[in-house]
């Protein structure tokens, strides 16, 4: 292998690591707005039929046909080009963004609803016979004990989002993978590039899954006494 | 919208090529679950029973496929794949050229991406076996492989059979990568039949509704298994 | 790590190489040949998969003359070159131009199709682009910056797509990029069309006959404009890629291609699908 050659590469592909990020950080944003909302609505009747059918629909698709649905299948209807959307949906960066914002969402959902459901009823309760209101309990009780339970699988998630950002280059975004698309056709030189890549991802979800253990262990401080599996 | 004969089974509809692709998409997915779940295995029993080094390497294995985007895999295999068969092939004395197709690269990338993860699913059900069932094994004199085979197996499965449905349905959605590779599944067959007829929504839209249907119903069919494999279990508040 | 993991890769690999990668017969065998199926009306697809148009055409008779047998597959656009040099195709029919970068890592036949490539537009858009009907050759230093810097003029701040790894995006990027024109490149070549008939995209480029058959399907809302450009970086026409040193196959696809050109089969072809004459002499 060419050292050299990999080496400018390696370069080359972290100049797409801002939009790498942007897309990543927005979309977990995004996400867990959305997932909040959904776990809100479904404290209602229709409201939880609407959000079982979303939670269904986007995860039980490949996120690339989303994708692919949002950016040429929306902009097939007239109604849409010529609406107040159109400025957003015609920009590459927003379609994809929007399809991960969706994406996410609905996993992100899944994981707070195991959350929520772990949380103790007496804590609720306890949290109800001090006179808290209900937007106080949320805020105190459900929703720090639901995250806490939620951690280990949401941090799996923040990782599953890195690396879904992957997928917007083939909607002409140059995010990392799609800078190394282009290289490739360009010197056909495709396994340094792949590696060069690959190893730039690696490093960012190693450095989620030490953050997540860190988290973890801040969150729990009556388990200092038995981290060891 | 209004074309609806396009899905349809005419001589200008898309509806056989598209029961085709929906098939390889299957058919893909099948043999990279397979390849997962012997993976799985493998790499479980590594991180249970495995001495020190075995353990290093599964673990370090499940990081790497855990970090690297699928896509870059499926590339990796493609691209790179060749040179590797090659490389492997040569040195075994085959006479060349050897090559690797669409579907082997994507069933190899998907099924060792699978089977990081399937491996965790299955670690955690082996650790969940009681340890008086083996130590029983053991007394009756089992070998280690027969003590597998028929004590720690049999109820590791069971546990992690729901584990094992969820990889099942990343591995569908993860299949429609492999539609980089010119493969023609149904991802594939939906990106040609929306550029051809220009009708984007209807095709995503059908190709979404196939996705649904594997989903959904093989969903149903690891329920049916899980259900199947609990018969004359007690469990206590289920 | 990394030296366990590609052991590791290896050994699992190696079982599929065992099940899957047996000798290819070296006499008598079935040539692979690979096209795009959605680069009109050079090569495209029916609904049932069977693949259609002027380069299908034209390898049958190829094939016919030389005297060999062969399957035609399809393939994306994306690695279809990286293919023929690994050896994964023996050739490769896609309109592919012949150029000195793609020399370094396939051979080509002789070429079967001229003509250069020009830019489209939406109708609506109202943009219009300077020298239409008027043709330039790269190799021509004055005549190429006189009439580049006017397009870039009128593009300035504008989007252009282009498919990926292609002559018009070797020729965007090298003239109109540094001149304040967006490139934004797609990996399918049908996507270009769709964002410029969408109005994500202010302009197109690709070949004058693929514009062609565009046009022909949308001659309402779509027009072809602007001078249009061959020669130097966008190379000598298009030709049949093979992998690197496979003399014999190229030198036998292009004595057919000579023979079809001689007795006017090639021109007979090109009427067919284009409906005009797009190939050279040989």
């Amino acid at each position: 292998m060419d050292l050299s050659f990999i080496g400018t590469m390696f370069l080359r592909i972290l100049g797409g690591l801002p939009l790498t990020l942007n897309l990543w950080g927005l979309s977990l944003l995004g996400g867990a707005i959305l997932a909040l909302g959904l776990n809100l609505l479904r404290t209602t009747r229709v409201g939880d039929k609407v959000a079982s059918a979303y939670v269904f629909v986007f995860r039980g698709t490949p996120l690339l046909i989303q994708i692919f649905m949002i950016y040429f299948g929306l902009a097939g209807f007239g109604f849409i080009r010529h609406s107040v959307l159109w400025p957003f949906l015609r920009e590459p960066y927003w379609c994809g963004l929007l399809a991960l914002v969706l994406n996410d969402a609905a996993y992100t959902s899944e994981i707070l609803r195991g959350g929520l459901r772990a949380v103790p009823r007496g804590a609720v309760e306890a949290g109800r016979v001090s006179g808290m209101s209900r937007f106080t309990i949320l805020r105190r009780i459900t929703l720090p004990l639901a995250i806490r339970q939620a951690l280990p699988a949401y941090s799996s998630e923040v990782i599953s989002m890195l690396k879904a950002t992957a997928l917007v280059s083939t909607i002409t975004l140059m995010d990392m993978t799609g800078i190394a698309r282009a290289a490739i056709s360009e010197t056909w030189r495709a396994v340094e590039i792949l590696l060069s890549a690959a190893a730039i991802y690696l490093a960012l979800s190693l450095i989620v899954t030490q953050l997540s253990v860190w988290i973890e262990r801040r969150l729990s401080p009556w388990q200092f006494q038995r981290t060891n599996r | 919208m209004e074309d609806l004969a396009l899905l349809g089974f005419g001589p200008d509809g898309w509806g056989k090529v598209l029961v085709q692709a929906g098939l390889m998409t299957l058919a893909v997915s099948v043999a990279a679950f397979v390849v997962g779940l012997a993976l799985g295995t493998l790499i479980a029993w590594g991180r249970v029973s495995g001495g020190g080094m075995a353990r290093a390497l599964a673990h370090g294995y499940t990081a790497v496929m855990r970090g690297v985007p699928e896509i870059l895999v499926i590339y990796l295999f493609y691209f790179g794949g060749r040179q590797v068969v090659t490389a492997v092939g040569t040195a075994l004395g085959f006479p060349g050229p050897f090559d690797i197709s669409g579907f082997m690269a994507g069933m190899l990338a998907i099924g060792l991406i699978s089977g990081a993860n399937q491996a965790e699913v299955l670690r955690g059900a082996w650790q969940a076996v009681p340890k008086g069932t083996i130590e029983a094994g053991r007394v009756v004199g089992m070998s280690r492989f027969t003590l597998f085979r028929r004590v720690i197996a049999p109820q590791a499965l069971v546990t992690a059979l729901p584990g094992l449905g969820n990889q099942w349905q990343s591995v569908i959605k993860e299949s429609a990568l492999v539609s980089v590779t010119g493969l023609v599944e149904t991802m594939r067959q939906v990106s040609v039949a929306a550029g051809t007829t220009q009708e984007h929504f209807l095709f995503y839209a059908a190709g979404a509704a196939i996705y649904l249907a594997i989903t959904t119903l093989s969903d149903q069919l690891f329920r049916l298994a899980e259900r199947h494999s609990l018969r004359g279990h007690q469990q206590g508040g289920m | 790590m990394t030296i366990t993991r590609s052991t590791f890769l290896r050994a699992g690999i190696a079982a599929a190489a065992l099940l899957s990668a047996g000798p290819v017969l070296a006499e008598g065998k079935k040539l692979v040949f690979v096209t795009e199926g959605a680069f009109p009306p050079f090569n495209m697809t029916k609904p049932d998969g069977t693949l259609y148009g002027f380069e299908p055409d034209l390898l049958a008779e190829v094939a016919k003359r030389a005297g060999f047998d062969y399957e035609l597959k399809a393939q994306a656009w994306d690695g279809m070159i990286q293919g023929v040099a690994d050896g994964k195709f023996d050739g490769a029919v896609d309109a592919v131009t012949i150029t000195a970068k793609r020399l370094e890592v396939v051979d080509f036949s002789a070429p079967y199709t001229t003509g250069g490539s020009t830019f489209a537009v939406a109708k609506d858009s109202g943009l219009t682009l300077p020298g239409t009907g008027t043709a330039v050759d790269l190799g021509d230093a004055a005549a190429t910056e006189a009439s580049v810097s006017a397009i870039a003029e009128a593009l300035k701040g504008k989007t252009v797509g282009v498919q990926v790894s292609t002559i018009q995006s070797d020729f965007l990027n090298t003239y109109l990029a540094p001149r304040g024109v967006t490139i934004r490149t797609y990996p399918n070549g049908p996507d270009v069309y769709q964002d410029l008939m969408n109005g994500r995209l202010d302009a197109a480029m690709s070949s004058i006959t693929n514009i062609s058959a565009f046009l022909k399907k949308n001659k309402d809302t779509a027009e072809a404009t602007g001078a249009s450009f061959k020669g130097g970086i966008m190379g000598a026409g298009v030709g049949i890629v093979v992998q690197k040193g496979n003399k014999e196959l190229a030198d036998k696809m292009s004595a057919a291609l000579k023979s079809m050109s001689d007795d006017g089969t090639l021109e007979a072809l090109s009427m067919k699908w284009f409906e005009m004459n797009v190939t050279p002499k040989l």
